[in-house]
């Protein structure tokens, strides 16, 4: 833990029954979890498993608020808290491909949920992921960074919001390995600080850096337990794999 | 009300302090020069009109000014009109921006109009960020119109801003023809609101063999405001390059049109376009909501952005 910083104190997330159709077809059934402060949760499954539509709903995104079941914090319902007040209250989301924001500066969007921001907090944020201050600080969040460069400044906000749940879709996309270990490091920093990280992911890799794992296929969470249990259905790519199409889960959802 | 008090008048509406003694400025109330400094290379020669001012503005060959011009157009009466003729001239290897401060901060019928022909000399460097500040009525016709050379290996640049108070009404008409080598970049950034009307036409015509051209317009509209943009690239060298970029940000019931032309006359030229109209982009809305800004936050940084 750096010595500067404080724990951030208590974030303990708990999915309860959750159920969700987009579109007609259903993407989150029944889903039940409960994510602890302190600790790093992955969640994994194949492509449209409901991994990213959680995410979504537990941050509160436009067109994820229609839901059976709840989302709570702390034990308080977020149902009806718009996806601004849940950051207020310190959710937030890394996005799989982060937004560009012509004009918009590194350093203004680095601050825009710092609390007391400073030149110096932004500096810090970017020296965490990596990156030099002296050259990122004024440039603007556009077209002229690559994938990877926007996703450690993503991450350099996140860090500078000093959230208490951490969501991360797919924190190793477009990163060169050595970004990712910086990533990696700002992983640790953020439970070393107590807060509730969960990241989505298909790598194994990034699944390393969890200390639970969730199994999800076909909107059903089919498994969870261990990284080294669960990520061997990953190593087989999840297969033979017969729940896609609709049928129950051969899997029973069990503790390890 | 003095001379002196009237420039203060103006440069605080304008949000501006007096600049340091080394740096020239003109400062023009209605169809009064009430200020001037000029510095060695530079030659201002103003006559006042019946409505407005004409001036030939030159900086000699080979010259050039580090610190920016500083020129305030502008009327604290709420009507009136002021026409402006700007000759400007710049020599051979020649360098000096100016930085304009258009200012109607009282305005309720005032029109306010250019006439300027620019010559950029082979090899200058010439700057022309003209900024407008305005009251809160709107009450202000803007018709800037510039024919502009650009010579071989020059480079000519010009920002038009409008972010400060109510627009009114303005047309932006401005062509400009660049020779070999040279490069034009021609931006306008405007806020409007209320029942704001913007209609911009800029033309760029490359010329010259390697000659290089950027158009771009930010426009972001609230309320019932309109605008209409009109970009138009034309490459006829080989080796022109060039791109035009509209980008409106539309909310309320505000509308927005954007018309770009690219037109390639030599088979080694190159231009592209990319226009976008619309509502603020969901993901940074989303993205900056889950920083924890107010949706009514988010919108205004990204609006700032997309003007800044």
């Amino acid at each position: 833990m750096r010595a500067e910083e404080k724990p951030i104190g208590s974030g303990r997330l708990e999915v309860r029954d959750l159920s969700m159709t987009l579109g007609g077809k259903p993407v989150l059934q029944h889903v039940t979890i409960d994510f602890w402060p302190g600790h790093v949760h992955a969640l994994i499954g194949p492509n449209g498993a409901g991994k990213s539509t959680l995410a979504s709903t537990i941050m509160g995104l436009a067109g994820y608020q229609d839901y059976e079941g709840d989302v709570l914090l702390d034990g308080e319902s977020l149902r009806e808290v718009p996806v601004d007040e849940r950051a207020r209250r310190g959710i937030t989301l890394g996005w799989q491909e982060p937004a560009r924001f012509e004009g918009l500066l590194v350093r203004d969007y680095i601050l825009a949920g710092a609390k007391n921001g400073s030149d110096e907090k932004v500096r810090d944020a970017l020296l965490r992921v990596g990156l030099d201050p002296e050259r990122y600080a004024s440039r603007a969040v556009d077209k002229t960074l690559s994938g990877g460069e926007r996703k450690r400044i993503e991450l350099a906000s996140i860090l500078a919001m000093k959230p208490r749940i951490v969501l991360m879709d797919e924190p190793d996309s477009g990163i060169d390995v050595d970004a990712l270990n910086r990533i990696f490091d700002a992983i640790r920093d953020l439970k070393a600080r107590g807060a509730t990280v969960i990241l989505i992911t298909h790598s194994l890799t990034v699944l390393k850096q969890a200390e639970h794992a969730f199994l999800f296929c076909n909107g059903k969470l089919i498994d969870k337990g261990s990284i080294d249990r669960i990520g061997r259905y990953f190593e087989n790519q999840c297969l033979p794999c017969d729940h896609q199409d609709g049928r129950e889960s051969p899997f029973p959802v069990r503790e390890s | 009300m003095s001379e002196n008090s009237t420039i203060r008048a103006l440069l605080d509406s304008a949000g501006l302090h007096e600049p340091g003694t080394d740096a020239a400025r003109v400062i023009v109330h209605g169809n009064r020069v009430i200020g001037s400094r000029l510095v060695r290379g530079l030659e201002v020669d103003a006559r006042e009109t019946a409505d407005g001012i004409e001036a030939d503005i030159s900086v000699r060959g080979g010259v050039r000014i580090e610190t920016p011009i500083h020129m305030c157009f502008g009327m604290l009466p709420e009507t009136g009109k002021q026409h402006i003729v700007l000759r400007v001239r710049m020599g051979k290897g020649a360098a000096a921006s100016i930085l304009a401060h258009c200012v109607f901060p009282n305005a309720l019928d005032i029109t306010h109009s250019m006439d300027a022909e620019i010559e950029v000399g082979d090899g200058a460097d010439y700057s022309y960020f003209e900024r407008h500040v305005h009251g809160r009525e709107g009450g202000v016709l803007v018709l800037p119109k510039a024919r502009v050379r650009v010579g071989e290996n020059a480079r000519f640049k010009t920002e038009f801003e409008l972010i400060k108070g109510r627009v009114g009404r303005i047309d932006v008409d401005y062509e400009t023809h660049v020779g070999p080598r040279g490069v034009l970049e021609m931006i306008a950034r405007i806020s409007g609101r209320g029942d704001d009307r913007i209609r911009i036409s800029e033309t760029g015509i490359l010329d010259g063999e390697g000659s290089r051209g950027v158009l771009k317009s930010h426009i972001a509209l609230r309320d019932r405001a309109r605008a209409e943009i009109h970009n138009r690239l034309v490459a006829n060298a080989a080796h022109a390059r060039g791109h035009v970029d509209c980008k409106e940000i539309v909310q309320d019931e505000a509308a927005a049109s954007a018309i770009p032309i690219v037109e390639v006359n030599h088979p080694k030229a190159h231009v592209t376009h990319e226009a976008s109209i619309g509502s603020v982009d969901s993901k940074q809305l989303e993205t900056l909501m889950a920083r924890g800004l107010t949706e009514d936050d988010a919108v205004e940084r990204i609006i700032r952005g997309l003007l800044g």
